[in-house]
């Protein structure tokens, strides 16, 4: 089996968006161009705000999305020559939002076996007792095989999630925001389990989150995502003690540890938002950026290598892979 | 296995009742749910039994029995074998009423199932792939819109004949526009949850989805939607018949006994007044069952 | 804009309930609950859903479903009575001595209307002022606020403005009379969290400028942590501890808050991949009366004596810190039963 599970490379997506009443489309760049590499066992972060495209991503990954351009293999195979089937037992999703990802109208059983219903496990016969294996697994008691989501709390529905996309044993799961609409109490049990189940089964994970603090936790590596590109990947831990480029270290001061010693940190950001229907030119953070040199206004920043990972920025341009800040 | 159902969350006593549960208390708490569905069942029977429970024959016409008043006049013609008097033909009032729903009824189905099969179809389409397919429907709805329905309805059975059949195709092939503009929307807002794009994820195939994934979801607006195009294809057919272009004589439409009746508005009141009534109690208890489905579907939504 | 008072005190709530009939009996959403908000002082009211703390913020400002029944024993702003003063003299008080920020800024802007618009008449609806002083006092705030070319937005609708903005905008709405209160109920929770720290960073400084009391809702412990003078943590309708942010995060009493804080994942101090905690069990019914302490069901530390009888909220060895529990420290050692003491 291939090492490497999910392959991306200079994958974009680019909408038409109408301009309004009666002048002509304009193009809305989500993504814009992101080489991806996950290994089977990682967990990859991917970090970003609103506007970096993670969701657009997230959906190409899935299969759900064609890139506009580039390349997507999934274990070794290029996405356009799978069918549908064969991608959704590869990659498989559990999103946000336990009260909108479950029909409200169908059973948790029939909601956990419908992998089984359209993957090809032919045999009905066998169809609960997988159900019941992969109930178990989750922590979801048996009687609530009959039940229906409304019946079930917000942490439970969760784990409905969890299990129908793990039922059939997809290579790599991709969590969207997996514990973001839950409560602080039922946050933790889930990432346990998230936990508990990536060692159990071998998984592999794509966890897009805003929540460094989960990040820290779970991931191996972490991808920081600003308006379509990936600015700053490295290994979870480099990440976290020197994160290079000035957005990662926004992000990383804006959050906030429980310490009541500490005030609200002032990240220096400026009152401009990402907006993607009007990229800044050159280096897409530069009119947030602290740190902006003359040329970032001008010109994009190439991918810089470093050690396992890389940044895009020009404060690194001359010391390309030395790690250190342009004098 | 490493997992601990320990931790998942324990079971408590207080368990949530199932959605069909709750929604049978809600029907049986609702008044205008239950009126509105007594009203239609009642005169669905009527319909139903009009053979059996008639005191006579809906077109047997006897001249010299004609315009006798219903048995609450103090007139000395009325009598018990005619309880809702006769028209002026002598034919039994009472039985071409009961007859009369059988027509009104078949009409406000049949217009309904044609109606709701095209603009539901249209609607569950456009909501559910946007972009062109959308645009196309938009079109074909706006066009239909700009339509005036009774004159297209009359110019129609004009040329090609009135007749029962006609007059529900013609109907039911005019009256979609509600139910696609309702159950696009409706389709739109489902399209955008988790649970359709989990579905698509799993690789489900689209009509799959729309079947096991949207339909149910939007059942209850398409239910709602269903009643009030009824009673709409009801007052149509009597709106068609009063005008002579609907069901024609001697059939014992409710439109065409008003109409028949209208030239003795002053003189014999009651041949106007019991279809009228007839008919505002029947789409009366279509409206009322309508609303009565929408809160009980969707109690959220009343305030 | 001068203060309407001097008193220290800017909001007084003893002991206030809130009841509500369902279908399944009556639902007691907010029991026994005492808050209290000096001037400059940020009460921070955290808990997990369904613990009753947006409901609180709403009884407060008598924004209650019809339904909903509300008593308690003192609801003074400032000092003057605010309880059951009738619907016109509450709508004289809320957007001028009592002011709200809502979660989502999209919601509650009108997207009708410009944003100019709706800051003026926030003003207007208050006070004798013409249209220009309005203005005026809009841009002032609006540059407040941090946003910059003030009066060119004036102009702007709601849905020409990023979330961030927009709900710097409902600060600045919120800030027109100059309140001596402001409730603001998870205001940045839906904000991206570079956006958050920011509007948090502008919330502090707006507060120590004017001096305003402030209830921040979250159920962002962080939050909390940050940004918190007093914090009082609920659950299932009730405080369950109350005290000062230090004494809460370094010293927490009651084993829900201790619970909690063993949950999250603190970047630095949890070792990463180990197991977090977790409190098992779910939220009990708020439906009916209920016995005893409302943790007892998930408590790693219950007694017998836990489960009857009407547990107060006890004072600990530091002042100002109680804990609604019988194992607090200060209220001796062993459980004993409480009979209403002190009530």
């Amino acid at each position: 089996m291939n090492d490497i599970v999910l392959e991306a490379k200079g994958v974009t997506r680019t909408f038409m968006i109408s301009g309004g009443f009666m002048k002509p489309k304009r193009p809305l760049h989500a993504v814009n161009g992101i080489d991806l590499r996950i290994r089977q066992g990682e967990v990859l972060a991917l970090v970003g705000e609103s506007g970096c495209g993670k969701t657009t991503l997230a959906k190409m990954l899935l299969g759900l999305l064609p890139p506009t351009s580039g390349s997507l293999e999934l274990d070794g195979n290029p996405i356009e020559t799978m069918n549908r089937l064969r991608i959704a037992q590869t990659v498989q999703p559990i999103f946000q939002d336990p009260y909108s990802s479950l029909n409200p109208r169908k059973s948790i059983g029939s909601i956990i076996t419908l992998p089984l219903k359209v993957q090809g496990d032919k045999d009905p016969g066998t169809w609960r007792k997988r159900a019941d294996e992969i109930m178990e697994l989750v922590g979801l008691p048996r009687r609530v095989y009959n039940n229906y989501p409304s019946q079930l709390s917000g942490g439970q529905r969760q784990r409905v999630a969890i299990a129908r996309a793990l039922i059939n044993r997809p290579r790599i799961v991709i969590c969207d925001e997996p514990t973001s609409a839950l409560d602080v109490s039922v946050q933790s049990q889930i990432l346990n389990l998230l936990q508990d189940l990536r060692e159990e089964l071998g998984l592999t994970y794509l966890v897009i989150s805003h929540n460094l603090a989960v990040v820290e936790h779970m991931a191996t590596r972490v991808a920081v995502m600003y308006l379509g590109r990936i600015v700053e990947e490295e290994d979870a831990g480099t990440l976290f003690d020197t994160p290079k480029h000035p957005y990662s270290k926004a992000l990383l001061e804006s959050v906030l540890t429980p310490d009541p010693s500490l005030g609200v940190p002032d990240t220096h950001l400026g009152a401009a938002y990402p907006n993607p229907l009007d990229m800044p030119s050159g280096c897409r953070f530069h009119p947030r950026c602290i740190k902006a040199l003359p040329h970032c206004s001008t010109i994009a920043p190439r991918k810089i290598p470093f050690g396992d990972g890389h940044v895009e920025c020009h404060l690194y341009d001359e010391n390309e892979g030395k790690g250190k800040l342009a004098s | 296995m490493t997992i601990d159902t320990a931790k998942a969350p324990a079971e408590t006593g207080h368990q949530e009742p199932s959605p069909g549960t709750m929604m049978r208390k809600r029907v049986f708490s609702h008044w205008g749910f239950m009126i509105g569905a007594f009203v239609l069942i009642a005169i669905f029977l009527m319909a139903l039994l009009a053979p059996y429970i008639s005191p006579g024959d809906p077109f047997d016409q006897v001249l010299s029995r004609k315009l006798i008043p219903p048995i609450w006049s103090d007139s000395v013609k009325a009598t018990w074998d005619h309880p809702l008097g006769t028209d002026h033909l002598g034919r039994d009032y009472m039985t071409r009423l009961f007859y009369g729903a059988r027509i009104s009824l078949l009409i406000g189905f049949g217009a309904m199932l044609i109606s709701g099969i095209i603009g539901t179809t249209l609607g569950v389409l456009a909501g559910y792939y946007g972009g062109r397919v959308d645009m196309v429907v938009n079109f074909i709805i706006t066009t239909r819109l700009s339509m005036p329905v009774v004159l297209v309805a009359l110019a129609v059975v004009s040329i090609v004949g009135s007749s029962l059949t006609v007059v529900v195709w013609v109907l039911g092939l005019l009256i979609w526009d509600r139910f696609a503009v309702v159950m696009r929307s409706a389709t739109q807002q489902v399209r955008a949850l988790d649970f359709v794009t989990s579905a698509q994820a799993l690789g489900c195939s689209t009509p799959r989805i729309l079947l096991t994934e949207v339909m149910p979801n939007i059942t209850n607006h398409l239910i709602v939607i269903a009643t009030l195009e009824m009673a709409h294809a009801i007052l149509l057919e009597a709106a068609l018949s009063f005008l002579g272009l609907g069901v024609q004589p001697p059939e014992p439409s409710w439109g065409l006994m008003i109409s028949e009746a209208k030239g003795m508005i002053f003189f014999d009141p009651w041949l106007i007044t019991i279809p009228g009534l007839a008919l505002f109690a029947l789409v009366l208890s279509i409206n009322l069952l309508g609303d009565g489905i929408r809160d009980v579907t969707a109690p959220e939504n009343r305030n | 804009m001068p203060a309407h008072s001097e008193s220290k005190r800017v909001l007084e709530v003893r002991r206030l309930n809130v009841e509500i009939p369902v279908p399944t009996g009556m639902l007691r959403p907010v029991q026994d609950v005492s808050l209290h908000v000096d001037r400059g002082e940020t009460l921070c009211v955290v808990g997990e859903s369904g613990c009753g703390k947006s409901l609180t913020s709403l009884a407060i400002m008598d924004l209650l479903p019809t339904k909903a029944k509300r008593t308690c024993d003192e609801m003074q702003l400032s000092g003057d009575n605010v309880f059951r003063i009738g619907e016109r003299a509450m709508s004289d008080i809320r957007g001028d001595r009592m002011s709200m920020i809502f979660q989502e800024p999209m919601t509650s802007l009108n997207p009708a209307y410009t944003i100019g618009n709706q800051l003026a008449e926030a003003l207007q609806r208050h006070r004798n002022v013409s249209k220009a002083q309005a203005r005026e006092r809009a841009i002032y705030l609006l540059e407040k606020v941090g946003i910059t070319a003030a009066a060119g937005r004036l102009g702007q609708y709601p849905h020409q403005l990023s979330g961030g903005l927009r709900q710097r905008v409902m600060i600045a709405m919120a800030l027109m009379c100059g309140p001596d209160l402001i409730i603001a109920d998870e205001p940045t929770t839906a904000l991206d969290v570079t956006i958050q720290a920011q509007i948090l960073h502008l919330l502090a400084d707006l507060q120590r400028e004017f001096q305003m009391g402030m209830i921040l809702i979250t159920h962002d412990l962080g939050v909390v942590a940050r940004i918190a003078d007093r914090v009082a943590v609920m659950y299932a309708g009730q405080v369950v501890e109350t005290g000062t942010a230090k004494q809460i995060f370094n010293a927490p009493q009651h084993p829900y808050t201790r619970g909690l804080l063993d949950c999250i994942p603190i970047p630095g101090k949890t070792k990463r991949g180990a197991r977090l905690g977790a409190i098992p069990g779910i939220v009990p019914s708020l439906v009916g009366h209920m016995s005893g302490c409302h943790f007892a069901s998930r408590c790693p530390q219950v007694h017998e004596a836990c489960k009857t009888g009407n547990i107060d909220l006890l004072p600990t060895a530091q002042p100002g810190h109680l804990s609604r529990c019988l194992l607090t420290q200060g209220a001796g050692s062993a459980p004993r039963e409480t009979e209403g003491a002190a009530s």
